[in-house]
């Protein structure tokens, strides 16, 4: 099975044998990864009943939960590495949820769609109407994400809240791209934290 | 009162004398219990499957009083998401129990029963009591154990109190302590049993005659607390019972009076009421939290297990927030620990129930 692009260079970022909470984790696909090839000593936290049922089906150690409210109750410094993938656009407040995130694991890695990517300003600019695309798959009436982000916001955040980047990377296509005007050309972005 | 048991009944006696959490000995203690499938070789496929207040061994095999299939029949035997195919599955009745286990109907030792001089047990002692029966079995450490209700209670003391002996952990439909609701409930039951004027003090075992009507409510009042609202309403709603229109008397008219009427009348022939009022007591005094001021989480400071806590959404007497309490502290101390909470529309009782959910993430949990 491989992974979406953003998650395999997060699998790729970890290092061997850590404690690692992967919030949002769906059906396990990264947690699972992380296990075989990282030995790490993976948790995971997952919305939806039915995924979470997978993901103990494959021996892994999921709680169902809902991360606007249930990180609180994970203690300071509880995981060496902690993963946001694909959640922070979700998230009632994604500021509190970083500084969640920031406070469980001494590390953390996030991942978003980034909603300036050319296509969707195109779209947006050209017919006028929320862009629909293969990321961002839903109407905007039904869609869980209510926090749009562009890599640009999300730096200012950071900046704001004084976090530490320690990395990021960027895709388009379901390739990895250079960081140059990455606001423009990433569908897709990884960032490495730190406080 | 509950008919005789045949003594054919699969038990031990436990060889030392059993020392219990009130400081109280019993000696003779005698543990009924019931298995599937074979044990391996070398004594690795164990699971201990802890029953709840009313259940017994007779997990998957019919009932030798009532004749009717065992209580988890749906989960436990070949092929099943506990399969008896792989796994040596064992179950023994709780101490203080009434299907074979030394209880208030045993007899002491001046031949009498002992009714209401059996020492009041609690949860601990009743893991404890099956800890040495392992021990006579030569089980040193479990594949998993599993319980629901009072039997998660059971598999939570065992996590924290004996945490080399088991692999995995799966606590279904359960709590870390007795609420002061579920303590109310469990009264009620107890003063309609010691309000009957047959329970006689408990000395009733004499005579042919035993508290069946106050057991009978008992189970009424508790069998309320296993459903759900919208499970009542649904199998029963205002529907009358044979019969056309109100009777203008207490007669019962709706079909959920007679249910529950058959219910209480029912358990009363196969469950001791002083049982009944032991085991209640041990339920009610459970408090995992307790002997460490209140802080779950040391009470699991030193698990190895893997976790499992399922809880069901319509389930009112050890609700979700319960099995979160159970998840934040195993969090608090790393353990690995899974949670889900189900959609089922049975209650409590969804546990023993048809929630094919249920059946994946147990089999998932259990390979």
């Amino acid at each position: 099975m491989s992974l979406r692009a953003d998650l395999a260079k997060i699998a790729q970022l970890v290092p061997d044998g850590v404690r690692v909470l992967d919030i949002g984790c769906g059906e396990g696909e990264l947690m699972d990864v992380l296990r075989r090839e990282r030995h790490v000593d993976a948790r995971g936290l997952e919305i939806d009943p039915e995924l979470v049922e997978r993901c103990v089906s494959r021996g892994l150690s999921v709680v169902q939960g809902d991360a606007d409210r249930d990180l609180a109750d994970y203690p300071d410094a509880a995981f060496d590495v902690a993963i946001l993938s694909q959640t922070l656009q979700t998230a009632q407040r994604p500021d509190y949820m970083l500084d969640q995130l920031l406070r469980i694991g001494r590390t953390a890695f996030v991942s978003f769609p980034n909603f300036a990517y050319w296509k969707m300003r195109v779209s947006l600019l050209v017919l006028g109407r929320m862009p629909v695309t293969r990321h961002l798959p839903v109407s905007w009436y039904e869609t869980a994400n209510i926090h749009h982000v562009t890599v640009e916001d999300f730096r200012l955040l950071l900046a704001a809240k004084g976090v530490t980047v320690e990395g990021c990377w960027f895709f388009a296509g379901g390739r990895e791209i250079g960081g140059a005007n990455a606001n423009w050309r990433a569908e897709h972005a990884v960032f490495r934290l730190s406080r | 009162m509950a008919a005789a048991i045949s003594t054919d009944l699969q038990m031990i006696t436990l060889t030392a004398p059993l020392a219990l959490d009130s400081g109280k000995v019993l000696a003779e203690v005698r543990v009924a219990y019931d298995t599937y499938g074979e044990l391996a070789a070398d004594k690795s496929n164990a699971i201990l499957i802890f029953h709840a207040l009313t259940g017994d061994q007779f997990v998957a095999r019919t009932h030798p009083v009532t004749g009717k299939p065992g209580w988890w029949e749906r989960m436990v035997g070949p092929g099943l998401p506990i399969d008896t195919d792989r796994f040596h599955v064992i179950c023994a009745n709780v101490i203080g129990g009434c299907m074979g286990s030394t209880g208030p109907a045993s007899l002491a030792e001046d031949g009498q029963p002992y009714a209401m001089r059996f020492p009041v047990i609690t949860v601990r002692d009743m893991v404890r009591a099956q800890m040495a029966l392992l021990d006579q079995l030569g089980i040193e450490r479990l594949h998993a154990v599993v319980g629901g209700s009072m039997g998660g209670m059971l598999a939570l003391v065992l996590a924290a109190h004996w945490p080399d002996r088991a692999a995995r952990v799966l606590a279904i439909a359960t709590t870390a302590r007795h609420s002061a609701q579920n303590i109310a409930f469990h009264e009620v039951g107890r003063q309609a049993i010691m309000a009957d004027p047959d329970w006689q003090g408990g000395d009733y075992y004499a005579g042919g005659k035993g508290p069946d009507k106050g057991l009978s409510v008992a189970r009424m009042a508790a069998h309320i607390t296993y459903l759900s609202e919208a499970g009542l309403t649904d199998k029963f709603g205002r529907r009358l019972q044979d019969r056309d229109a109100k009777s203008f008397g207490f007669d019962a008219d709706f079909q959920v009076e007679s249910y529950l009427r058959h219910q209480g009348i029912a358990f009363t022939s196969r469950f001791d009421a002083n049982s009944y009022l032991y085991i209640t007591r041990a339920m009610d005094y459970f408090d995992l939290a307790e002997e460490h001021g209140g802080r779950l989480a040391e009470a699991f400071a030193g698990a190895t297990a893997r976790f499992c806590v399922i809880s069901f959404d319509t389930d009112w007497l050890y609700p979700t927030a319960e099995s979160r309490a159970i998840v934040h502290a195993l969090n608090a101390v790393a353990a690995p620990v899974s949670f889900v909470e189900l959609s089922a529309p049975h209650g409590h009782d969804s546990f023993l129930l048809d929630v094919p959910a249920l059946d994946r993430v147990v089999k998932g949990f259990i390979e």
